[in-house]
């Protein structure tokens, strides 16, 4: 099919799909009056019922808790992915972690640079903690604060040199570190079973609402999720890295 | 105005769409895929909004205040993660199509019959 036939095509389908989007849109409430019995049941009982405030946490972790266990492992396996893609095969000499791709002249990093991102870093990981930890009580949790965590490690690559960064990362210690976050998830599922409940069901006290240890089960899977979202962006971040450092001279 | 977030979003995946299929680089077609995902984000926070609602975090304000839909909203936090993991993962494959055939162009690839 030539570009012009598929760009016919496209028109032609695509006017289709529009009118799909009509139809389906026809029967829809005008934008913000949209009214969902899921929504004010989900509004209504997280703090009653479950002690957390942040009702969309409480969905992810608790009363979706499932779902997000499938979404997790999407992530999960995406990240394996880019790792055995990345990997490097036998074609390909080990290079001795140096910047080589030509007429890409990197200027060096300015002090300026390196001393800030130094000073960014320790609060850097404070605050992507912080974010996990709160997950039950403000806008936060395992993703969100994962994502900070991995901010982390990229900003520790500014500093530096990639020699040390890939030293101070360690490789293998990240790894450990994604499969603890994907299993911790399930162990705390299992743990609700061996107490005699369903599985991923909150059994666990549920604390005092608006504190750190409120919420029973879903502080624990928040801090496996940080784990495992911050220790993938990491391993993605590392294999992007070791790709352009020993991409040879063409 | 009432329909403008929910036409956005069709805008936004037909515009994708488009993007995909005139694409003659691989990493253009990647992003486009991300825009594509771009609007169910907007059509599911659409469909969440209530107005004069506030955000769905009861810390200072009762239980019973109107909120907007969490359950949207939790869709799609974990949908953004995923998304960017989705794409070096898909940004990945594109590297390794290059360094077996040399191209990122789709149409040049169909030639290689590889």
């Amino acid at each position: 099919m030539t570009r012009r036939i598929r760009q016919k095509f496209f028109l032609f389908s695509a006017a289709a799909l529009a009118l799909c989007f009509v139809w389906g849109y026809r029967d829809l409430p005008p934008f913000g009056q949209v009214t969902s019995i899921y929504a004010d049941k989900v509004n209504a009982i997280t703090v009653p019922q479950r002690h957390i405030t942040d009702a969309v946490t409480a969905v992810n972790f608790d009363i979706r808790g499932f779902d997000t266990l499938g979404e997790e492992f999407i992530l999960f396996t995406s990240v394996m992915g880019v790792v055995l893609l990345m990997r490097r095969t036998k074609d390909e000499p080990a290079g001795d972690h140096e910047d080589k791709v030509q007429g890409r002249n990197v200027p060096p990093v300015s002090d300026a640079v390196r001393v800030t991102t130094l000073l960014l870093i320790a609060p850097t990981i404070l605050f992507g903690w912080y974010i996990v930890a709160h997950g039950q009580v403000t806008p936060g949790g395992g993703f969100q604060g994962g994502v900070i965590l991995s901010s982390a490690a990229l900003l520790l690559y500014l500093c530096g040199t990639y020699p040390k960064f890939r030293g101070a990362a360690a490789p293998r210690l990240i790894e450990i570190a994604e499969a603890v976050g994907a299993a911790g998830y399930i162990i705390v599922g299992g743990a609700c079973v061996a107490l005699g409940g369903m599985f991923l069901e909150n059994l666990l006290p549920l604390g005092k609402t608006g504190t750190l240890t409120s919420g029973g089960t879903v502080p624990f899977i928040n801090l496996a999720v940080g784990l495992e979202v911050s220790a993938g962006f990491v391993l993605i971040l590392l294999v992007y890295l070791e790709e352009l450092m020993e991409e040879k001279e063409s | 105005m009432n329909y403008l977030p929910y036409a956005v979003a069709a805008w936004l995946f037909l515009v994708g769409l488009y993007g995909v299929i005139s694409s003659r680089n691989l990493v253009h077609l990647i992003i486009c895929v991300g825009v594509i995902q771009s609007s169910s984000y907007v059509l599911l926070l659409a469909i969440g909004y209530r107005t004069g609602a506030t955000a769905p975090i009861f810390v200072d304000v009762p239980v019973g205040t109107p909120a907007v839909d969490a359950v949207v909203q939790a869709l799609m936090l974990t949908d953004v993660v995923v998304e960017v993991t989705v794409v070096a993962l898909l940004l990945a494959l594109a590297i390794q199509v290059h360094k077996r055939h040399g191209t990122l162009n789709p149409d040049e690839l169909r030639k290689l019959k590889g």
